[in-house]
């Protein structure tokens, strides 16, 4: 049974904030969890869906987050507490959605997790969800540890309800993926009835039907809406304050890097000059209690990541409050006292309060630090992103790459967003030349499709994973057939949303919950939308490298499966297909006219250059026995033997 | 939750290896051990990367009095397990000083940079003499062979954490490690678990 629901109340567990934000959600006694996996969120859904069934609850990964959130907000319509949550760029895809569902506002408590990745630490870009909030204009909340990340999803339920409209958490990777003691409290009894009552009022929103219209009504009371979260807010024990009454320098903080400022006020001692103040309701601002903090101090640092979210709505209250409490000096991203860019630490807030504060501080002694860069120097070689020893991707980036070569066009590929992504790096040799959102690499392939008519002879290529496939790459694949785009889209399907932890999508038997659903068939939908379909193994080189060529000089949309599911998949895990052995009388070493193709150019950590023996062996530890590199010597020097696995 | 005036608080331990080799459940079971004898705990993690050849690191505060920031200040690394020998380095880099504790896993996983032939991988020896050289507190133990012998290279991560316990760094040791492995592991594999975390504590009392 998870420790989710077997632990007793007050039992203080080692808790994942995901994992606490789930038991918040169970706390609020919900009903329904939807979601889109994407780091860092995945494991909010994940632990939901393994209490389905104890709990009585319905949870699925949806196709998109723009389709969670509605599926969601279904619940909220019949008056049941829902849940929703996905990463900073699943706000993105929803945020159409959203702006409605601010307009028509909500019934049962309905609360979305966004979990923003400062540093892009597992993104390609480090956006930032909090804006939404204010840009649909509902409630902002972040919790600042791993207790209050419990508590308050508990709580945004009954805000939820009492405001009637959704409340957005935001989550940072440093504190969905950290993990802290959370003491638990009660699980309730449900008892909850589904039922969507439409026969009301046109103009009320709980008996009436769910609009957003009309829109300058609607709008007006969101407005009555925030101007009760800002009470509310004022009075919410999640902002708190800690230091001197009046302290020489006010922090204002949220979230994690609540716990770094805390850290660095310890480091530097300064508890007897710094206050802080930690907000837990981020937008709206609760206006009373940050104008009372101004007044009685006149200098502020703001610490927040990612962009000046804060700053510049603490900037706004204090330029309207200026008459009563003064000028003020502001410290913060905007004049530099802190990067503009990437995820914060203790020690950038350390090195922001010592600047303000004028406290020198070392984070290492000085001859300490040198003898420490004199002897590590040469001793901690990078390691840079690859694939995983096995990984179907690299056997078809492979193939991809070596009839580009043989095709001789300069075709290019246009990349998508998953562990195939890294097609950019080495370890995909280069092949993905643009890389931008979910989906948008068949749409890009389907515009560079028609430029033809302007001179343009490149082959394009598209390349998405099988969950892609279904959450943002069928309305482009539509778009390329009605355009007659000249597209080769290769699905690369290793079975399952891999990146995240395989968790389950439309292709599959299986749902979130365990249970058997129809699976939607990737080539079945090809080609009832008219494209060319083939399906291949990515691990038969040639056949592979084959189809791509021959695609590549047909006319119209060409749509390749390549079917190996993935390395880490659990029917695969610690199971080699082949047990693999360079044999070394083969190996020419660095005689072979090969320059060493194995190791220098495919790359797979599992083939290791012996230095010494000057040849190239195999790590046992780390072959994974997917046999495809005994493909690709040119000297027939590695042997592949079908493994015996018990 | 006790405080202790002889220990530091916070302690910080940092547990680093390469994508796949575990670390992160090493990290949170050792955190849960911490945890039974009541300490506040915070993990900080960067494993979205994990299972794709990058460096992993786990940040452990264990605490008497609060939850700490999930990443560790520049310099102020306490107890370092490395499972693989460049990443003990790398974390040195950063989170070092003359008092750190430090145990290294001693078999090497070549970066690709290294594969290729465009970087290189130091002698073992050199990077032994090289931590040596910051602090006077380093065990070097060979725990992938020791795991390899006990059937699954996996188990390297569990070897380190007895070899950890062995130390006597910390206020826990095989009873708590059985206490927590039940929650983290199916029935039929703790008992090659216990193994391996009673071989990790022989290596390095004997």
């Amino acid at each position: 049974m998870s420790r989710l629901i077997e632990e007793k109340e007050g039992f203080p567990a080692v808790l994942m904030g995901n994992e606490a934000i789930a038991r918040g959600a169970l706390e609020a006694g919900i009903d329904v969890a939807a979601g889109y996996p994407g780091t860092p969120s995945s494991e909010i859904v994940e632990n939901l869906a393994r209490v389905a069934k104890e709990r009585n609850l319905y949870v699925e990964w949806s196709t998109n987050e723009k389709i969670s959130l509605e599926v969601a907000a279904a619940a909220s319509f019949s008056h049941l507490r829902a849940i929703c949550a996905m990463k900073q760029n699943g706000v993105n895809v929803a945020s159409d959605f959203l702006l409605h569902l601010a307009g028509s506002g909500t019934r049962g408590g309905l609360v979305l997790v966004a979990c923003d990745d400062p540093g892009a630490l597992s993104s390609v870009n480090e956006g930032e969800s909090r804006h939404f909030a204010r840009l649909v204009e509902v409630p902002l909340l972040e919790p600042a540890d791993f207790q209050e990340a419990k508590d308050m999803t508990k709580w945004a339920f009954e805000l939820s309800e009492e405001l009637k409209t959704l409340v957005m958490i935001r989550s940072v990777t440093r504190m969905s993926h950290a993990s802290g003691n959370v003491k638990y409290g009660r699980l309730p009894e449900k008892a909850s009835h589904a039922s969507f009552k439409f026969d009301g009022p046109f103009l009320d929103s709980q008996t009436g039907p769910v609009i957003s219209f009309p829109v300058d009504y609607k709008h007006k009371i969101i407005h009555e809406k925030l101007k009760k979260a800002r009470e509310i807010f004022d009075g919410s024990p999640f902002n708190t304050y800690e230091g001197p009454q009046k302290p020489e320098l006010l922090i204002i903080t949220s979230s994690v890097c609540t716990l770094y400022t805390r850290e660095a006020i310890h480091l530097l001692g300064a508890e007897k000059r710094v206050g802080v103040l930690k907000l837990g309701t981020t937008w709206p601002l609760p206006p009373k209690l940050v104008k009372k903090h101004l007044s009685l101090t006149d200098k502020i640092l703001i610490v927040e990541e990612v962009v000046p979210f804060l700053e510049e709505t603490v900037k706004i209250l204090a330029a309207e409050e200026a008459r009563e409490i003064g000028i003020k000096t502001f410290y913060g991203k905007n004049d530099g006292t802190l990067p503009m860019t990437g995820e914060l630490n203790p020690d950038l807030v350390i090195s922001a309060l010592s600047k303000i504060l004028d406290i020198p501080y070392q984070a290492m002694a000085p001859e300490f630090e040198k003898k420490l860069e004199a002897v590590t120097a040469s001793l901690s070689p990078n390691r840079e992103l690859t694939f995983c020893p096995g990984c179907p991707h690299r056997a078809s980036f492979w193939s991809i790459h070596t009839a580009l070569q043989m095709d001789n066009r300069k075709g290019f590929v246009c990349g998508d967003i998953g562990c195939y992504g890294m097609g950019m790096f080495p370890c995909g040799f280069n092949v993905i030349k643009i890389l931008h959102a979910m989906g948008s690499g068949l749409g890009l392939a389907s515009g560079f499709g028609k430029l033809n008519i302007f001179g343009m002879d490149q082959p394009v290529l598209a390349v998405c994973g099988d969950s892609t496939f279904y959450h943002a790459v069928l309305p482009p694949l539509v778009n390329a057939i009605h355009h007659r785009a000249n597209v080769t889209l290769i699905v690369l399907d290793n079975s399952g949303t891999a990146m995240t932890g395989f968790q389950p999508h439309p292709g599959l038997p299986v749902n979130a919950m365990g249970e058997e659903v129809p699976g939607v068939d990737i080539a079945g939908v090809c080609q009832a939308m008219g494209a060319k379909v083939e399906i291949g193994d990515p691990f038969d080189q040639t056949a592979t490298r084959k189809s791509i060529n021959r695609l590549m000089e047909e006319e119209g949309v060409k749509v390749l499966i390549l079917r190996q599911s993935c390395a880490l998949s659990p029917e695969k895990k610690n199971k080699k297909k082949f047990e693999m052995r360079v044999e070394p009388s083969k190996c020419l070493g660095d005689e072979c006219s090969c320059n060493r193709l194995c190791t220098r150019i495919f790359r797979c950590p599992g083939l290791v250059w012996d230095k010494e023996q000057k040849k190239s062996r195999i790590d046992e530890v780390l072959c994974a026995g997917c046999g495809f590199c005994a493909l690709i010597c040119p000297a027939d020097a590695i042997g592949r033997e079908e493994a015996v696995n018990q | 939750m006790k405080k202790d005036s002889n220990r530091k608080d916070p302690l910080n331990i940092i547990l680093a290896g390469v994508g796949g080799q575990g670390n992160v459940m090493a990290s949170r079971v050792l955190a849960n051990m911490l945890s039974l004898k009541g300490f506040w705990i915070t993990i900080g993690e960067t494993f979205g990367m994990s299972q794709r050849g990058g460096s992993v690191m786990s940040h452990i505060r264990v605490s008497g009095t609060s939850t700490w920031s999930p990443q560790i200040p520049k310099g102020k690394g306490d107890i370092l397990v490395a499972l693989e020998p460049i990443e003990a380095v790398r974390v040195m880099r950063i989170y070092g000083n003359p008092e750190i504790r430090v145990l290294v896993n001693t078999r090497p996983i070549h970066p690709v940079g290294v594969i290729a032939g465009d970087l290189n991988y130091p002698a073992l020896e050199n990077i032994e003499k090289g931590l040596n050289a910051l602090t006077p507190h380093v065990w070097m133990l060979d725990a992938t062979e020791e795991a390899m012998k006990l059937g699954n290279p996996i188990l390297s991560n569990i070897i380190m954490i007895g070899a950890l316990c062995g130390l006597n760094l910390l206020p826990v040791g095989f009873a708590e490690f059985t206490a927590v492995i039940k929650n983290f592991f199916p029935e039929k594999h703790l008992d090659i678990n216990r193994q391996a975390f009673e071989i990790g504590k022989e290596r390095v009392t004997n």
